[in-house]
């Protein structure tokens, strides 16, 4: 656990501002006052004030990351983590923001379980948006009352975990979100390609003699949900994409600039089919991590913009859901605290995107797709802001962990760059 | 006379046949409020009330408008008839024809069956609602409870509620205020609203609201429950919160509207009880307004067309 401190005068000096809304980058400072911003600017005189300093030399003070794609498990499981841990575990990786997905138990397919999860949220140091269930009970066969769960609270829809496989249910799905203007977020996998498979079809799972999943379970269900919301013009947000036909495919809809929008996961980023050599089952996840050619493709996809955001599918398990056979492990990986580094090292520092550009996939591209304020450097705006040393090296332990779960596959892995500091609701964190 | 041979749909029936039996209408309306609530004038006609599907004060205001001009009505209903014993729709109409009659007026769940029916018997044939295709007969009666309550159709503001995509009452009303010049707008929930407004000449909207603070009158049409089960809408809470004629809603409008529905109403669903039973409803003259609808319509199809009303 880490504590907040009071934001009643902080002032964070010269530090590398980038502004992902409005496209600005200058060495500055930033003053907060009880939580806001009040002033920014190339330099601003601390004299005679009592404010708290913060040197921000060699760090970039940025917008507070969104990440519009967590499990957080509560209510049912809070022995894998619950709204408040998961919050922590969001601060670790530098996020103020995040949308957390609805396959709970109960699932969160009611306004009553909307308002649940909003006032349990409402005193945590981060900002919680649940995404309410499109299907009741996650099956597929009846809306939910999401008219109500909107007024409620709920920030988008989505049976997350479960594919959604009834096309004419999909489509009335997508028909019904467009009164609401939110996109409707599918676990796109068609359940009878997936073949029950436990990582990538390929070469290795052929050696492993684990039963493969095909990137074609994902492509199929993708084009079918891209050519229904392309003819209803209702807004559609692919999950966790991790096959290159995806990334072909979003190349063929988006030219139209219709309401699509995609994310990607940084472990569908970093690791590939052949790491699974030793059977990891942190490495087991849904969808799984495929070939190296998906993997450049990935890596391509959001370099060129075609994919809007990273989302870490944050995915707590116990170590009894992890300590077992291949088969037998669950789907899921927690991702918050170490995506910034894994991120920063794969796309910018190994693959020449710009530190700009990575930004805006963690802040402002998530933001907008959620229909959240994304202009967040303004003056009198409730502070958002994380700070990190974009160069610094380190190997990813299980003591930086904050979350109630430590299935990571990063541990052990060298990252580079690291959040320092975070301000969100009122606090600030050092980590 | 009219020009038109039977009563089909109202897409392409002609504007001046549709006005005269708006306007004859009134003068049968006249009639039901005298003593007698006679007008003998289909003496010896003989009319066969066909109805495939259930139905209640479509049926009893055919069978009414039919005795009050005086014709031989006989009632034919599936449930009790051949067709339960497999009987096709062809030969148990020709049947019916070999018996001599001069019109029938036709209740089916399939669309199309109404205009079926015309290759088969020679008289004039009514349709009563056939599946979601049209139901001419209410959207005429809906047409002089609107003249008659505003005095004119032409330029007025209707707003229908509610599940416009699977109504044939929706349709029929659609087509006859274009025809007659008043301005449509509908509303419903996305999953039930049709995708081919535009050639409809109408606007869709989600927003009860502003609709209702539109429109001189509007139209609340009946919810089908089992529409939740296949996916359109989520539930009768949700419904009735952003559909429905809530009494909150009605009591908050700055003008009064005129309030309609062809029934049967789900109180507290697409209408609240307060709201179906307050002044500015006009529900109950829809139903006498049918009678007198369906006798001008009657009269002018299968009438010699040489008494004066």
């Amino acid at each position: 656990m880490i504590s907040g401190k009071s934001t009643k005068k902080v002032l964070l000096k010269s530090g590398r501002i980038i502004d992902p809304f409005s496209k600005k980058t200058f060495n500055g400072d930033i003053l907060i006052e009880n939580g806001k911003i009040s002033k920014i600017g190339e330099s601003i005189s601390s004299k005679g004030k009592d404010y708290k300093i913060v040197d921000c030399k060699g760090l970039v003070v940025t917008h507070g990351f969104c990440d519009m794609h967590v499990h957080f498990r509560e209510p049912g499981r809070e022995d894998k983590e619950t709204l408040e841990s998961g919050s922590f575990a969001a601060l670790g990786g530098g996020f103020t923001q995040v949308c957390t997905m609805a396959n709970t138990n109960p699932i969160i397919d009611s306004p009553e379980h909307i308002h649940y999860i909003v006032s349990k949220s409402s005193k945590l140091p981060i900002d919680i948006f649940p995404i309410g269930s499109v299907s009741k009970g996650q099956k597929g066969e009846d809306l939910t009352e999401m008219l109500l769960m909107q007024k409620n609270g709920a920030i988008a829809f989505s049976d997350d975990g479960i594919p959604i496989q009834n096309a004419q249910f999909m489509k009335l799905a997508l028909t019904y979100a467009k009164m609401l203007d939110v996109p409707i977020m599918n676990h796109a996998e068609d359940i009878y390609l997936r073949n029950n498979g436990v990582m990538n079809a390929s070469s290795t799972s052929n050696n492993l003699g684990l039963k493969g999943n095909s990137s074609l379970g994902e492509a199929v269900m993708v084009y079918r949900d891209l050519l229904l919301a392309d003819s209803l013009s209702s807004k559609l947000h692919l999950l966790h994409i991790s096959a290159k036909e995806t990334v072909e495919l979003l190349k063929k809809f988006k030219k139209k600039n219709k309401p699509i929008s995609a994310e990607v996961s940084p472990h569908h980023l970093y690791f590939i089919d052949e790491d699974i050599n030793e059977f990891n089952t942190n490495l087991k996840v849904a969808p799984p991590v495929r070939s190296r050619g998906d993997r450049k493709a990935l890596i391509e996809g959001i370099k060129s913009g075609l994919i809007d955001c990273i989302a870490t599918d944050h995915a707590p398990h116990t170590i009894e859901d992890k300590e077992t056979t291949f088969n037998d492990a669950e789907f899921g990986m927690i991702g918050l605290e170490s995506c910034f580094g894994v991120v920063n090292k794969v796309l910018v520092k190994e693959n020449g995107m710009s530190l700009k550009s990575l930004i805006e996939k963690l802040t402002v591209n998530p933001r907008k797709i959620m229909n959240l304020e994304a202009d967040l450097f303004s003056v009198g705006c409730k502070a958002q802001i994380t700070i990190f040393d974009p160069n610094e090296k380190w190997v990813f332990e299980n003591k930086h962990i904050l979350s109630k779960s430590s299935n990571s596959p990063f541990i052990g892995e060298d990252l580079v760059g690291r959040v320092k500091y975070v301000i969100s609701k009122n606090q600030f964190f050092t980590l | 006379m009219l020009k038109s041979k039977h009563l089909i749909g109202l897409e392409h029936f002609p504007v001046s046949d549709l006005n005269k039996i708006i306007d004859t209408s009134f003068k049968f309306k006249d009639i039901l409020q005298t003593e007698s609530r006679k007008a003998i004038l289909l003496k010896g006609k003989t009319i066969v009330n066909m109805f495939f599907e259930n139905s209640t004060r479509t049926k009893i205001s055919f069978s009414l408008a039919e005795k009050r001009l005086g014709a031989d009505s006989i009632n034919f209903s599936a449930s009790t008839s051949s067709v339960k014993k497999g009987e096709t729709l062809k030969d148990t109409v020709q049947n019916i024809e070999s018996m001599k009659i001069d019109g029938a007026v036709i209740r089916h769940s399939h669309p199309g069956s109404a205009l079926k029916l015309t290759e088969y018997i020679d008289g004039a044939v009514i349709n009563a609602g056939d599946g979601s295709h049209e139901h001419p007969t209410q959207a005429i009666l809906d047409m002089v409870t609107l003249k008659e309550k505003f005095g004119k159709i032409k330029g007025l503001k209707v707003g229908i509620v509610g599940d416009i995509l699977n109504s044939r009452v929706a349709r029929s009303n659609i087509f006859a205020l274009k025809k007659l010049g008043a301005k449509v707008v509908v509303c419903g929930p996305s999953t039930l609203l049709p995708s081919d407004a535009k050639k409809l000449g109408i606007n869709i909207t989600y927003n009860l609201n502003e609709v209702l603070n539109w429109c001189d009158a509007v139209i609340a049409l009946r919810i089908q429950l089992e529409r939740m089960h296949l996916g359109r809408i989520p539930s009768k809470r949700e419904y009735h919160s952003e559909f429905g004629l809530t009494f909150e809603r009605i009591s908050k409008l700055k003008k009064d509207i005129v309030i309609m529905h062809p029934g049967p109403m789900n109180r507290g669903v697409e209408i609240d009880s307060r709201v179906a039973d307050s002044d500015n409803a006009v529900i109950l003259d829809q139903v006498l307004n049918g009678v007198a609808s369906r006798m001008s319509i009657l009269y002018l199809l299968l009438g010699e067309g040489n008494i004066k009303l």
